[in-house]
């Protein structure tokens, strides 16, 4: 299916069908995330505020999940000079911004009831914010070299070279600062959560990475598009 | 004589004469260790605690800014070219200029870096650490710099892109350096974070030249 | 080493747009090519294409020694000068320190940079900072280097523009020499090439 895809032409009848049927599955799993997440009884020690997490925790996730994407596509573009692969990189980009910048933002709503200020310089929430600023630099860098193959490739390297870096600015901040409650979902010997907040989490995370999907895949056609435009604008020029 | 030698002594005398060479760094980190009391307040208790951390962050930012040209020079006026076209990879021509701006701009701050410190109230009993863990870091600074230096060829902002594509990645340095030196004050395990500090500036030569090279051709083209 | 250039069905876009494609051209030893064409046609880029500095959209440069084909990296990073319109000297440093570093750096060495300076004319400039030259003085300390630091093939790009009519005369001399050694020249250019050269047009 990868194969196939790498041809654009194949890639845009894919994707016709393709990025409206993940958006009506993203709306479908949020529908049902929520309405499980509002039938939750609220946490005991951190009551109704537990309802935040279901929106932040998926968002942070998504915001590693598109960065490891963004890699991909740059890996991929820059190896193998794929066009398309340049496309979906530049694409990916700003909605992994997003999904990090939500992750911040429900990150301090969530911070302010339960340690009673907005912004607490916790491990999990720095790594996110540095993260953010790895995302700042590559929409900088973008936007800062007009020619676009140059752009493309340019970025490529900085999306590896942060790709690198993550795990590193990770451990580093974790090293900084150990005070943050343990990851409680990924545990090992079985997820610690009860199944009540469990499935609300997990059918959002999906609905998150649906979205994700059908964004992306707009994303790229629109993408596509507007080279095919600038192609023949150049042709009806010369 | 090889090439990279050939590449290295000239970029140690384009460095330390060119443009002031290494005084607009000290200047500049000298600048920033001026006005931190100015905006703190002077007393030196509050000082004190973060002095340490302020010096290292200094040092970070005086690294950084006078790297903003090591490729753009020779971007503009061809020599790249020329570098591209020579007996050594870019890679190691990547490796020399980031040594030369090493040598020439890193070192000097280094040494000032325990000076800024203690005048800024650190104890002087850290000044040899301060010294070591900048020395160190500087390595990393560089190296890491060079990679923001060398994807901002060719684009329409300078050094505000850099600081822009460098700063998170200078995350880790700065931690594992300001964690050395807090750790060696607080009577704590310093020895640990300063090899950490070792490995990633290690790392980062090994990895960066790759990356700068890369972005190089990329400009070229 | 390099005694054949060939070039073959070479097409090169910028950006967008597409500079010249089916461009096939081959070179001996002893030969001279004189690119010509419009401005913009692409002759730069077709330099820098030889030069390995970019890639082209479709089509193959190859080097061919008198054993047969060359790695195209050696050839390129031993074989070849390349001097454009920037001369890569820094403006602070004297001409002779940024000659000699440019002849160290392409192959040639103390001896050869001060030879070179003797037979071009320029011991008179050699103390002074490059910034004090005029463009044909700079011209002339970049050209040096291709006489100090002998590689077989020079891709020169409007080598002659700022020279004088005396310098022009010159350094014709100079390209019949390397003709004669068995070298190799491509050139863009504007005016006639001061030596028998093969006129190719870009972008026709």
């Amino acid at each position: 299916m990868i194969a196939a895809l790498t041809n654009p032409d194949q890639f845009m009848r894919f994707s016709r069908w393709a990025a409206p049927l993940l958006g009506v599955v993203a709306a479908l799993l949020g529908a049902a995330g929520l309405w499980l997440d509002f039938i939750a009884p609220p946490d005991y020690q951190q009551g109704y505020t537990v309802h935040i997490m279901f929106i932040h925790v998926p968002a942070s996730w998504m915001s590693l999940f598109v960065y490891a994407c963004l890699g991909g596509a740059s890996f991929i573009g820059l190896v193998f000079r794929h066009a398309l692969a340049d496309a979906a990189a530049r694409a990916a980009a700003p909605l992994g911004a997003g999904f990090t910048l939500l992750a911040l933002i429900t990150g301090s709503l969530w911070g302010r009831p339960m340690w009673g200020t907005w912004w607490v310089w916790d491990a999990r929430l720095t790594s996110v914010l540095v993260l953010f600023l790895f995302y700042l630099g590559y929409l900088a860098l973008q936007a800062a070299i007009d020619d676009e193959q140059r752009s493309a490739r340019a970025c490529a390297i900085l999306a590896l070279v942060g790709l690198i870096n993550l795990p590193i600015v990770h451990f580093s901040v974790t090293w900084w600062n150990t005070l943050h409650q343990g990851s409680s979902v990924f545990r090992q010997g079985g997820p610690a959560m009860p199944p009540v907040y469990l499935a609300p989490l997990l059918t959002l995370g999906l609905a998150y990475m649906a979205a994700f999907g059908a964004l992306w895949l707009v994303r790229i056609r629109a993408e596509v598009w507007r080279r095919r435009a600038g192609a023949l604008a150049l042709r009806a020029a010369g | 004589m090889s090439g990279f030698s050939v590449l290295l002594r000239r970029e140690l005398a384009l460095s330390w004469g060119g443009g002031g060479g290494p005084l607009l760094a000290l200047a500049f980190y000298l600048a920033v260790a001026t006005l931190l009391p100015l905006a703190i307040g002077a007393e030196p208790g509050r000082l004190a605690a973060i002095a340490p951390g302020a010096a290292w962050i200094g040092l970070a930012l005086a690294s950084l800014l006078s790297l903003e040209r090591l490729f753009e020079r020779d971007y503009e006026d061809g020599a790249l070219d020329l570098l591209a076209l020579g007996p050594a990879p870019l890679e190691l021509a990547a490796v020399a200029k980031c040594l030369a701006q090493w040598i020439t701009t890193g070192a000097p701050l280094a040494l000032l870096a325990p000076v800024a410190a203690v005048a800024l109230g650190a104890e002087v009993r850290l000044a040899p650490l301060t010294f070591a863990a900048a020395l160190v870091g500087g390595v990393g600074f560089s190296f890491c710099g060079g990679i923001g230096a060398a994807l901002s060829l060719g684009s329409r902002r300078g050094g505000m892109l850099i600081a822009v594509i460098v700063l998170p990645l200078f995350a880790p340095p700065v931690i594992f350096g300001g964690g050395a030196i807090a750790a060696y004050a607080a009577g704590l395990d310093w020895r640990t974070p300063l090899m950490l500090l070792s490995a990633y500036s290690l790392a980062m030569a090994a990895l960066g030249p790759f990356a700068m090279a890369a972005a190089c051709r990329n400009a070229l083209s | 080493m390099i005694s054949a250039l060939s070039v073959q069905n070479l097409a090169i876009a910028r950006g967008d747009r597409l500079l010249f494609e089916h461009l096939t051209l081959s070179l001996g030893a002893g030969e001279a090519v004189a690119l010509v064409g419009r401005n913009g046609a692409g002759k730069t880029s077709l330099l820098r294409a030889v030069a390995g500095l970019i890639r082209p959209l479709a089509g193959d440069v190859a080097f061919l020694g008198p054993a047969g084909p060359l790695p195209a990296e050696d050839a390129r990073c031993q074989g070849l000068h390349l001097v454009g319109h920037h001369d890569g000297l820094k403006s602070s440093r004297t001409a002779f320190e940024e000659l000699l570093f440019q002849v160290r750096w392409t192959g040639g060495s103390l001896a050869s940079a001060e030879a070179a300076c003797e037979r071009l004319g320029l011991n008179r400039l050699r103390g002074l900072e490059v910034r004090k030259l005029s463009a044909g003085q700079r011209r002339r300390v970049a050209l040096a280097r291709l006489i100090a630091a002998p590689r077989p093939l020079w891709l020169l790009d409007e080598p002659l523009a700022p020279l004088d009519a005396e310098q022009r005369a010159l350094f014709g001399t100079l390209m019949d020499e390397h003709l004669a050694g068995g070298g190799l020249i491509v050139a863009a250019v504007h005016d006639p090439l001061p030596v028998a050269a093969r006129a190719v047009e870009i972008g026709a």
